[in-house]
């Protein structure tokens, strides 16, 4: 079977992110880096893969993005991906979740997956829709936030946590499932596999190698439009202590505390 | 007809999620302002008086899905997206949670819709819905709007409050095919309680630990914190909770419970938007981090800049000194 992740490229955590106030977009021209929830998707599937209950032939890695995106697809590679499909095209600029959760299903369906696997959410947009969107583009039962899969026959068995506490739900294939960070522990990549990532194949496809009739996608197919960006209402900024001193810090805690008479 | 359709969550027992109320109410001021009414959905095992009792909401009409199933999002897209085509509601609207994200985000492909999530408040402008979405870490909100109908909002926890009235609500049973792919999940359990059932919501005082604690053995360390204190009790992040650090019921946020005790001392937690929703109404707020930059410190009145393994047990000997 075929696992296929999607991944995102985002600014880098170091970053100060911020929108420009002239696109209304998120402003991408610092150091970007490979979403950081995606590596537990990435780690998830080589889990799978090394499980041996599933006969795992090829994980791929997909992601929709500019040039630079290339990295992140690079990075997952190092991960464990065997290659890489990149959905790149101008129309695709200023693409919401709607637009962004169709071009995203559209280039899936290329590689017809059994098991799509992404993150529990973007660092940058933060939206934590896109698995749903995708999943019902493509007709398969979906679920977001799992922290435990088990292989159960030809199912796969999830943990998450919901509104009452923790559900386990069965999910027949194909199907499309978003990971939780606590799901697993990302390993960190080899020298090997780093240099090795460069070799591996990666796909570059226009819109139009997918099927995406650009009229659906970007700011065109996009039906949400930002009006405005406002600074939230100021709240008085908290006092801070560094700790040097430890004895010293936390007798200001204490005075701090007794003054709200919390002790 | 235009109008605001509003997904109800229940639990298995029937009682509505308070959050849902919350968008329940929030639905009917704004389709009164708007000239237009709001609805409810409700799917699975209601009776009828749980579901025309919806009224006190606001609401003028209640549509049940009696087949399908409560609990999973795909098969509530399916009865959702049929009652907004069926009678041309031009928002959706869901309290926060979870499965109203993911509702929501089946109902964006479905129907090719707009939709905003984490909104903290829905206003009208020019006959039309505008959600204020907080970006980048709160950092700045952003007047989001919908380009075609309907518009879905999914609402951040605890954005909007519960408003109760009188006056009961018509019952609508609706029949609803399921699409092939949502019978494919199926709920094996739902609602599961892991861990000890601690009480968190009568304390004054809340210890909450996260990741930074390092291993459960940490939270030894904040429970004799709490116990330092009157009245002091151990609150949990859902990274120590899903790793099984501590129990579900001391969770707070998104997915867990709201507090607002007299303190809230966070040691070792990031203060992400999905903890700081169930907990930045506390009377004071006090964090400590070994990293100067996290988002805690956005939120707190006191911060304190250091690693915890250093500063909490003297904090615990020095209150307990105090109080002699
Ligand atoms: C600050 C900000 C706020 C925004 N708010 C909204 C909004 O309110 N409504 C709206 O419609 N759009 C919004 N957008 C646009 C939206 O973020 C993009 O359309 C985005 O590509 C999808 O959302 P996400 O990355 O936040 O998805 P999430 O749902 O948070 O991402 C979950 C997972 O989906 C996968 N994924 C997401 N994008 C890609 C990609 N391009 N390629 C491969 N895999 C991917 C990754 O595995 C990721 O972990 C916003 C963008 C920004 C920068
Ligand atoms: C749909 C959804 C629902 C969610 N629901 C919830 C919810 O209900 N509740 C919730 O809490 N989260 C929830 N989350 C998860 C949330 O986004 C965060 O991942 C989580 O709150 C982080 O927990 P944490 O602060 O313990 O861990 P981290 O974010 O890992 O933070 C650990 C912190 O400890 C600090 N630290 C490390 N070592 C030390 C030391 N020695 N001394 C001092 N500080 C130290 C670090 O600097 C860091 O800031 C949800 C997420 C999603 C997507």
């Amino acid at each position: 079977m075929k696992i296929c992740v999607l991944v995102k490229d985002v600014p880098d955590a170091a970053v100060q992110k911020r929108i420009d106030p002239g696109t209304m977009r998120l402003d991408r021209s610092g150091e970007n880096t490979l979403n950081p929830f995606d590596t537990h998707a990435i780690e998830a599937a080589m889990q799978l893969k090394e499980g041996g209950e599933l006969q795992v032939d090829e994980i791929v890695a997909v992601t929709m993005g500019t040039d630079t995106a290339a990295r992140a697809l690079q990075k997952a590679v190092a991960l464990g991906a065997d290659r890489s499909v990149h959905l790149s095209d101008a129309s695709l600029a200023g693409s919401d979740v709607c637009a962004t959760g169709l071009a995203l299903a559209k280039v899936l369906e290329s590689e017809s997956p059994d098991l799509v696997l992404l993150g529990q959410q973007s660092d940058d947009g933060e939206c934590y829709t896109i698995g749903a969107v995708v999943a019902d583009h493509l007709k398969m039962p979906s679920l977001t936030q799992v922290i435990d899969m088990k292989v159960d026959g030809d199912k796969i068995r999830c943990e998450r946590q919901a509104e009452y506490g923790y559900d386990t739900v069965a999910l027949a294939l194909p199907a499309v499932i978003s990971v939780g960070d606590a799901i697993n522990e990302p390993r960190y990549p080899s020298l090997k596999a780093i240099m090795g990532a460069k070799k591996k194949p990666l796909d570059s496809k226009s819109a139009g190698d997918v099927g995406i009739d650009a009229g659906q996608v970007g700011e065109a197919g996009s039906q949400t439009t930002v009006l405005a960006l406002n600074d939230p209402p100021q709240k008085e900024a908290g006092e801070i202590i560094e700790d040097e001193d430890t004895a010293e810090t936390v007798e200001k805690i204490v005075a701090w505390l007794e003054e709200r008479k919390l002790i | 007809m235009a109008g605001i359709l509003v997904y109800a969550l229940h639990d298995d027992e029937g009682n509505f999620n308070k959050n849902s109320l919350g968008a329940l109410s929030e639905a009917a001021k704004l389709a009164g302002e708007l000239g237009t009414e709001a609805a409810a959905i409700v799917v699975g095992d209601v009776s009828d008086d749980g579901a025309a009792g919806l009224g006190k909401y606001g609401v003028t009409k209640v549509y049940r899905a009696k087949n399908v199933p409560e609990g999973l999002a795909q098969p509530i897209v399916d009865a959702m997206a049929k009652v907004i085509q069926d009678n041309g509601y031009t928002y959706a609207l869901f309290g926060g949670g979870l499965l109203g994200f993911e509702i929501g985000a089946g109902l964006t492909a479905r129907l090719g819709a707009g939709v905003t999530m984490e909104v903290t408040k829905v206003k009208v402008d020019g006959g039309k819905l505008v959600s204020e979405r907080p970006i980048l870490q709160d950092s700045k909100i952003a007047d989001v709007g919908y380009v075609s109908e309907p518009g879905i909002i999914i609402g951040r926890l605890n954005a909007f409050d519960v408003v109760e009235g009188s006056g009961t609500a018509e019952v609508v049973d609706v029949d609803v095919e399921l699409s092939e792919w949502s019978t494919k999940a199926e709920m094996i359990t739902r609602g599961e309680q892991r861990g000890a059932d601690v009480d968190i919501e009568a304390a004054d005082i809340l210890i909450g630990g996260g990741r930074g604690l390092g291993s459960a053995d940490g939270f030894k360390d904040c429970e004799e914190l709490a116990g330092a204190f009157d009245n002091g009790a151990v609150a949990a992040t859902r990274a120590v909770v899903d790793a099984g650090w501590y129990p579900y019921a001391a969770q707070i946020g998104q997915t867990g419970k709201t507090v607002a005790p007299k303190l809230y001392l966070a040691v070792g937690v990031s203060g992400a938007i999905q903890h700081k929703v169930g907990m930045q109404n506390s009377e004071n707020i006090v964090a400590i981090n070994k990293d100067a930059n996290a988002p805690i410190f956005e939120f707190s009145d006191l911060g304190i800049v250091g690693d915890l393994n250093k500063i909490m047990p003297k904090l615990t000997e020095a209150i307990k000194a105090k109080k002699g």
